[in-house]
């Protein structure tokens, strides 16, 4: 029993490596890469993909159980990591859905596509699923090496190139930072393992943590920061987010920051929850200055994908008030709350994003895409019923009522107010009013401008389905929002338990 | 009681119009604009005559929420969906239904763009509004109080006039920003009262410290909603710009949110921040009353002249509400739906003969009387009552809420009464430069008098404003057990205060 580690909790992943490996000698050993054989190829694989990522989420959904250990304590899987396993098999899933047209039309239909997102994948549930620092790393590395070469999958592209590459030098900085600040807290406190460090720490509360430790917090709050892109280390966000092609975007957008929240979650809660006090404030700045930057920032972007870009920068500060409120310390049940808001908005927020993003790959003209808000002009005359949903998308990441965006706002104040964080909460919900702004101007060029230039008319069947389901569960969550909050809440005691 | 759950159908019968427009195939544009527009039409119709089933029914002696409905909603937080009406809110669910088909009705010609979508937002708003004024949820309350933007918004933007985007966003924006406000006092009354619902809540009693940071964030929301002056200026924007049956909507039901608000939670819930409050708000009545009418004398364009009456007739619900007297609050209450109703058919007044020449500046029109008799005396019955002349609804409201302020502070019913003389001044003189006089100008002389659709349109509107003058005990009736209950704190700390003070002497 010593030799073998338990590998029923680690199946998922197990069997998603093993099936992009598979995909991968299938897609090679296929007749002929190139030309329209290659693309027959790479349409197999994604679709092959896309079956897997549903295999995954069968075998995740079906395994869950109590919290169980595996790998010497290296890797967990509990309630929580089922919860964003979930999410993240889902944003694979959809990114891969929206991808097949726009790779197709754009030749870069290669096999190598759906993999990657696939080993992304599995890196992403690594870290939802790390126990240890070296797990946690291990995943985080897995999953940010396959986000490189997908930012610069368009290679004849200098925009993308460019994405690659800056998201390349500067996710190395932060891997950097982050592996530094792994070691700092290693080298003062003498172990990895998450449950040590937790009990470490929880052994001597009144103690003050010596200063190296702190630093060592420090760091790895900074890398994780970088990671679902908060500010100030958000920089590299609107670039990579522009220049890489538009499904990769809208994946980046949702499945790597879910999981890095998910991670940067449980290291605050787990292992540093008894140490609150020392990086609470950080987070709450972050948070201010994610949610002013993503208000501010975007009002001048004329950049369709920039504007999401400092529209998931400020969504990240709110998600971020919710840890802040569970770093706030007080009894159980507030910072359960805290994390519960982070939970559904993350849930919420990956709806909407998806869906703004497929929206996005609508528009297109004369078979080249077009990113431009004024592109937009006139779109509920041409297209009414896309007009549609992203203008329920739009008031639902305002965080309008009664659109799912307004729930998940909601439940991150309603944490916020009964830790009597009063101030963020003000400062928060003055800034939504800020943001609505800009995605009024969305609706705006929607409704209010004249039609100039009709985009492309048919939009394909996969892209309406997508656009059709995500905007439905958007507008009709108010109607019943129970099961959303039931698997939050189990999810949110898992980790407390944990 | 009957356990059927009226109060629902009436709120979401609407949305099922709405959704049966959504579902009718598209064809020929005419056919299908047609029958976008009777659906919308029968829908809100049936949906008026439910409504009125809710008064026929309705216990005038009790005080109680009535028509109460519970349903799970979100258990895990102990907010429910909780529907229910008491004598305060009840005539504002009828005001609303009475007035969406009028709209409807109202826009069936002037509105050839995008009909469908029109009609699926009125009816949208509707179910909002009545939603609005049933919910006995916070949590609830607020998704309808701010599910009403997007519509809203939407019809300034799409079928609006030329500055349709700035008046949109101005509207949009200044009415979140004290919502989002007003959410964060909903949160912190949830947690400290550990309950959404809005009868318990109105139990509770919070600390007088509490109390007045909740009190401010409310009036934050409301006082743009209502609007009060400094923070009315959308309301000019957005009524300039707005399609007729929009700015119908807007003058007759949004604007009551904020007077509504006021009554359903800064009252009961607040008391002694209220009457902590009761001077700022009546400066802020009295400048409105005053100056915004002295601004209403000056305007040009008639639609931006009534919308500044309106923002002066708030200051007298202002007024009566936070005299916390029986008389004041009735007053206050009584006024809100006269005012709904009366100022609804004067932007349907200059609908009218916007629809025909394009233009909604005075100068434009004179001695219209000779051309459209009937258009002229439709007129003169809602200027006159929108004045206060006795025998029309205005003059009942005007009246109970300077009997309510007069018994608390001479002076305020002094400053507040001189805004009846300003409201006189700038109605009869813009009646005058309408109606009166010679038609001079050239494209007046072949404009035609009201058509059958729209008498249709205005006779009702001429009944209930009559009847609300001429006998408005079925009103006040239904008010009656609610506002006691309502005053009853205050009375007592009256009783009291005048009891220290003699003691003090």
């Amino acid at each position: 029993m010593a030799d073998v580690p338990n590998l029923i909790p680690a199946l998922p992943e197990i069997f998603l490596v093993c099936a992009a490996m598979a995909l991968l000698m299938l897609g090679v050993f296929q007749t002929g890469n190139e030309g329209k054989e290659g693309v027959k190829t790479a349409q197999l694989i994604s679709n092959l993909s896309l079956t897997t990522l549903v295999l995954t989420l069968l075998l995740v959904t079906t395994i869950a159980s109590g919290p169980v250990l595996t790998f010497g304590g290296m890797f967990i899987n509990d309630a929580f990591a089922v919860f964003f396993k979930v999410l993240v098999l889902i944003a694979s899933a959809l990114a891969i859905t929206i991808s097949q047209e726009y790779v197709t039309r754009q030749g870069i239909a290669r096999l190598e596509f759906g993999v990657l997102i696939l080993l992304a994948t599995v890196g992403m549930m690594m870290m939802i699923s790390a126990n240890d620092l070296m797990a946690m790393y291990l995943g985080l590395e897995v999953q940010s090496l396959s986000l490189y070469v997908l930012a610069s999958f368009q290679r004849d592209d200098a925009r993308s190139t460019e994405a690659g590459l800056k998201y390349f030098v500067l996710g190395a900085l932060a891997s950097g930072l982050l592996l530094y600040g792994c070691s700092l807290v290693y080298g003062f406190a003498g172990t990895t393992s998450f449950d040590t460090l937790a009990a470490l720490f929880g052994a001597h509360p009144e103690e003050a943590p010596s200063v190296g430790l702190v630093i060592g917090i420090v760091f790895i709050l900074a890398g994780l920061a970088f990671k679902v892109s908060a500010v100030p280390f958000h920089m590299w966000t609107p670039d990579v987010y522009e220049g890489a092609p538009t499904p990769v975007t809208a994946f980046f957008s949702v499945g790597p920051k879910i999981a890095a929240l998910a991670l940067f979650l449980r290291i605050m809660i787990g292992p540093f929850g008894d140490l609150a006090a020392q990086w609470q404030q950080i987070v709450v700045f972050v948070a201010i200055a994610s949610m002013v930057l993503g208000a501010f920032a975007a009002i001048n972007q004329t950049n369709i994908k920039r504007l999401m870009a400092y529209s998931s920068i400020g969504h990240i500060g709110y998600a971020l008030i919710g840890l802040a409120v569970a770093g706030q310390g007080g009894d159980g049940a507030v910072r359960e709350a805290g994390i519960q808001g982070v939970l559904i908005y993350m849930a919420i927020y990956l709806f909407m994003n998806v869906g703004t993003f497929a929206c996005i790959l609508c528009m297109r003209r004369s078979d080249h895409m077009v990113e431009d808000i004024d592109d937009l002009a006139g779109l509920s005359k041409s297209h009414p019923m896309m007009a549609v949903a992203l203008a329920i998308f739009m008031f639902s990441m305002a965080g309008i009522p009664p659109l799912a965006g307004f729930f998940g706002k909601f439940y991150i104040f309603l944490a916020a107010v009964e830790a009597e964080m009063y101030g963020l909460a003000v400062i928060g919900v003055l800034s939504s009013v800020v943001a609505a702004f800009y995605y009024l101007r969305i609706v705006k060029v929607m409704y209010f401008d004249a039609l100039a230039d009709s985009l492309e008319k048919p939009i394909g069947r996969d892209m309406a389905g997508v656009l059709v389901g995500t905007s439905l569960i958007i507008l009709l969550f108010f109607a019943w929002p129970t099961p959303l909050l039931s698997a939050a809440a189990a999810a949110t005691r898992g980790l407390f338990a944990g | 009681m009957s356990e059927f759950p009226i109060l629902s159908l009436v709120t979401f019968l609407p949305l099922v119009g709405a959704g049966f427009i959504l579902a009718v195939p598209g064809g020929d544009a005419e056919v299908v604009r047609r029958n976008a527009r009777s659906v919308a039409l029968w829908t809100s119709m049936v949906t008026f005559l439910l409504s009125v089933f809710l008064w026929v029914q309705f216990d005038t002696a009790s005080a109680a929420f009535q028509f109460e409905e519970r349903g799970a909603w979100m258990p895990a937080f102990n907010i429910s969906y909780h529907m229910g009406v008491d004598g305060i809110s009840m005539f504002f669910v009828l005001l609303t239904t009475l007035l969406t088909p009028i709209c409807v009705l109202a826009s069936w010609e002037t509105i050839t763009d995008r009909v469908k979508e029109y009609m699926i937002a009125f009816l949208v708003m509707e179910t909002m509004m009545v939603g609005m004024f049933s919910a006995l949820d916070v949590v609830l309350f607020y998704i309808f109080f701010e599910g009403v933007l997007i519509p809203m918004f939407l019809i300034i933007g799409v079928w609006g006039g030329p500055r349709r985007v700035y008046a949109a966003f101005k509207f949009f924006l200044y009415t979140l920003t004290g919502s989002v406000l007003m959410l964060l006092a909903i949160l912190a009354m949830y947690f400290t009262a550990g309950t959404a619902d809005i009868p318990a809540l109105m139990e509770y009693g919070f600390s007088a410290d509490m109390q007045t940071w909740l009190w401010l964030a409310f009036f934050a929301s409301f006082a743009v909603k209502l609007p009060m002056w400094p923070v009315h200026t959308w309301l000019p924007d957005a009524h300039v710009e707005a399609p007729t049956a929009g700015s119908v909507i807007l003058a007759g039901v949004l604007l009551k949110f904020g007077g509504y608000g006021f009554l359903r939670f800064s009252l009961p819930m607040f008391p002694d921040a209220t009457i902590e409050f009761a001077p700022l708000i009546f400066t802020l009545s009295i400048i409105a009353v005053i100056y915004v009418s002295l601004v209403a004398l000056a305007q040009e364009d008639m639609k931006k002249l009534i919308a500044y009456s309106s923002v002066a007739h708030m200051g007298f619900v202002t007024v009566g509400v936070f005299s916390l007297t029986g008389q004041g609050i009735e007053g206050a209450i009584f006024m809100m739906l006269s005012h709904g109703v009366i100022s609804a058919a004067l932007f349907l007044i200059v609908g009218v003969v916007y629809d025909r020449m394009h233009s909604r500046d005075i100068s434009t029109y004179g001695g219209l009387v000779h051309r459209m008799p009937v258009y002229a005396l439709t007129f003169m019955v809602f200027m006159l009552a929108s004045v206060g002349l006795p025998g029309t609804g205005g003059f009942i409201g005007e009246f109970l809420v300077l009997l309510g302020i007069f018994q608390v502070n001479t002076w305020v019913a002094a400053l507040t009464a001189t805004g009846v003389v300003l409201g006189a001044v700038y109605m009869l003189y813009m009646y005058r430069r309408v109606i009166f006089g010679k038609i001079i100008k050239a494209d007046l002389k072949a404009i035609p008098d009201l058509n059958r659709r729209e008498v249709l349109v205005f006779a009702p509107l001429i009944l209930v404003v009559l009847w609300m003058g001429l006998y408005p005990a079925p009103f006040l009736d239904v008010m009656h057990a609610s506002v006691e209950s309502l005053i009853e704190p205050f009375e007592q700390a009256r009783a009291a205060a005048s009891g220290v003070a003699v003691a003090g002497r």
